[in-house]
């Protein structure tokens, strides 16, 4: 039986909470589509640092397969996400999420 | 007991090492007005984050984090940075707004969310932490795992990845041909 060496689980809490609140604000603040993504994937891993932290918390492996899902759910966000960053500029349109307030092509 | 608490020590060095990489370079990802150096510091993120996971007993977790996120997700950002050509935008475009303000505000709205909650409900058990077989977050582990209890989970995560990947597909199609379909345009 291993016990946790180190910090305890509050601390690797507070990296994951702040992490996420970095991340929302890039999202909130940032205008480059591009930088909202990269954001997102703070915010996202922030989100899994807590799921990590709570599975070794309770010595529940459930913790780390939400973590692998949530994983798989950011690469097709960013695939999805890059698709229309790629599409947009094709089109010539600023890459400016405050002017993007329209779907009509 | 002179080896645990040297382990001890160690532990806490190292996680104090990745624990500030990880929040400076998410820092600078939000600050850098480059997508290009935003990218490169979510790798260093990414990276030490994947440290921290090692020292949470999550090996696997921490290099599909590797793999997947440092690997694949950043090499496809950085060939579209590359495709669209470097645009900078300063963060504090026109001073500080009243967006900026409230995006400002939001987020931290947010982190005392977090902290509340989380002090509220879980900082009884926080303290002490289970301990763990040498097998937790072992690739094996994980596959048990996912192929007994979360097949569910799985299967739909595979489906959402076939989804992803038909709608990239169809994204990239529907622009190249879009000109000669809208001659309007």
């Amino acid at each position: 039986m291993i016990a946790l060496l180190g910090p305890e689980i509050s601390w690797y809490l507070a990296v994951a909470g702040f992490l996420f609140a970095t991340g929302s604000l890039g999202v909130l603040l940032r205008r480059n589509p591009l930088i909202v993504l990269l954001s997102l994937e703070i915010m996202l891993n922030g989100a899994n640092l807590a799921l990590i932290g709570f599975s070794r918390n309770l010595g529940d492996g459930g913790g780390q397969i939400f973590a692998l899902a949530v994983m798989a759910v950011a690469a097709s966000e960013v695939v999805v996400g890059l698709g229309l960053v790629v599409a947009l500029n094709r089109k010539r349109v600023t890459l400016d999420v405050d002017r993007l307030n329209t779907l009509r092509g | 007991m002179l080896v645990a608490s040297a382990g001890n020590v160690v532990v806490w060095m190292v996680w104090i090492v990745a624990a500030f990489a990880c929040l400076g370079s998410g820092v600078a990802v939000v600050s850098f007005s480059s997508p290009f150096y935003s990218a490169l510091a979510l790798i260093g993120n990414l990276g030490s984050l994947a440290v921290l996971y090692l020292l949470l007993n999550a090996e696997f977790v921490a290099a599909a984090q590797v793999l997947v996120y440092a690997g694949a997700v950043m090499v496809m950002f950085l060939f579209v940075i590359a495709y669209i050509g470097p645009r900078s935008e300063s963060p504090w475009m026109g001073g500080p707004g009243w967006q900026a303000v409230g995006a400002v505000l939001a987020a931290g709205a947010l982190l005392v969310e977090i902290v509340v909650v989380i002090s509220l409900k879980a900082s009884g058990q926080l303290a002490h932490s289970e301990h763990v077989d040498a097998t937790f977050g072992t690739p094996a582990y994980i596959g048990r795992l996912f192929l007994t209890d979360h097949l569910l989970a799985f299967e739909i995560t595979s489906i959402v990845l076939l989804v992803a990947a038909v709608g990239g597909v169809i994204l990239g199609a529907h622009s190249r041909r879009s000109p000669e379909e809208v001659p309007s345009l």
